[in-house]
């Protein structure tokens, strides 16, 4: 138990300090990296917990997926420009006080949530899903594919509305780039390509007029 | 397997109270990234994600420590809702920068709101 006590504080202040460096570091890539290290340090705990499967989830589809998209994106862009400066420029805007107070609040509201909270007692026999002695994966397999079916498929269809949306939206028609037009080549008539030329003697012909 | 013990009497005990905390906290910085960026808006997108992961850490430590396999259920949902939603907000961010040169927040004002 004070083993898992330790790897839970240490994961905590892991995540804890990257998700500030996420958001105060100038630099843009740097706050990326540092939002690879909040997500393993999260899954880290995931896995600790026993929810194996989303821990390996979270690394598969956070850290392999949407960081690295994350930082393709900021490389494509112009990365001189995207210096991260909070408390630079005019100190007129009213922007920090406020959201420092409306933040805190939001916190405090969180914490006396938490502290009030407790089970109620007829809440535990009245589960639906109950966790059995089987591991982590297969329970959830077991439940995905046949309670969750549709909503598993709607999750499917949201990604691919999603990935359309993507591509539509970056699509763009260049001008300029040689592109073969095999419908135009394939539909080329004899007429259009050879020309039958009466040639007369010692005069030669002359083409590309 | 893990086995949550609950009502610990112990302060070195982990509950489902650290967890929660953890979450709140980190729900909170993510709130503070999004107000207090005016600069950048690759950074808001990030305080975003860092917001839905809060809500990943709540739903997981529930489920763990009421022993119920619903809440990992919805965390994979809310997890491809997430990605989802950060490949549209990038591509949005990649059109914007290719007509104006700019993603600067204080900037985008075109709109005049």
């Amino acid at each position: 138990m004070l083993a898992h006590s330790i790897f839970f504080f240490s994961f905590s202040l892991i995540a804890i300090i990257s998700a500030i460096m996420v958001t105060v570091s100038k630099n843009t890539v740097h706050s990326v990296f540092f939002l690879i290290l909040d997500f393993i340090s999260i899954s880290c705990l995931f896995i600790m917990i026993g929810a194996e499967f989303l821990g390996m989830i979270m690394l598969i589809v956070y850290v392999g997926a949407v960081a690295v998209l994350f930082l393709f994106v900021v490389m494509m862009l112009n990365v001189a420009q995207q210096k991260n400066q909070w408390f630079s420029g005019e100190f007129t805007s009213k922007h920090i006080p406020i959201g420092i107070i409306i933040s805190s609040l939001i916190f405090f509201e969180l914490l006396v949530v938490i502290g009030g909270w407790k089970f109620k007692p007829d809440l535990v026999n009245s589960m639906s899903l109950p966790i059995n002695n089987i591991s982590n994966t297969h329970s959830i397999g077991y439940v995905l594919y046949t309670d969750y079916i549709h909503v598993f498929q709607l999750s499917g269809m949201i990604l691919l509305v999603a990935m359309i949306g993507a591509i539509v939206l970056t699509f763009r028609k260049r001008t300029g780039v040689k592109k073969q037009g095999y419908f135009r080549q394939i539909s080329r008539e004899r007429e259009e390509g050879v020309e039958v030329v009466n040639v007369q003697t010692n005069k030669g012909v002359k083409i590309d007029d | 397997m893990f086995k949550p013990t609950k009502g610990s009497k112990l302060m070195i005990e982990i509950g489902l109270g650290h967890y929660l905390t953890l979450g709140a906290i980190i729900f909170t910085i993510g709130v503070v990234g999004i107000f207090l960026n005016r600069k950048n808006i690759i950074v808001i997108l990030m305080s975003i994600e860092l917001i839905l992961l809060a809500v990943n850490i709540n739903l997981v430590s529930f489920s763990i420590f009421i022993n119920d396999l619903s809440g990992q259920i919805f965390t994979l949902f809310i997890l491809t809702v997430a990605a989802a939603e950060a490949a549209i907000g990038l591509a949005i961010i990649v059109v914007y920068y290719r007509n104006s040169t700019s993603i600067e927040v204080e900037k985008i004002d075109s709109l005049k709101g």
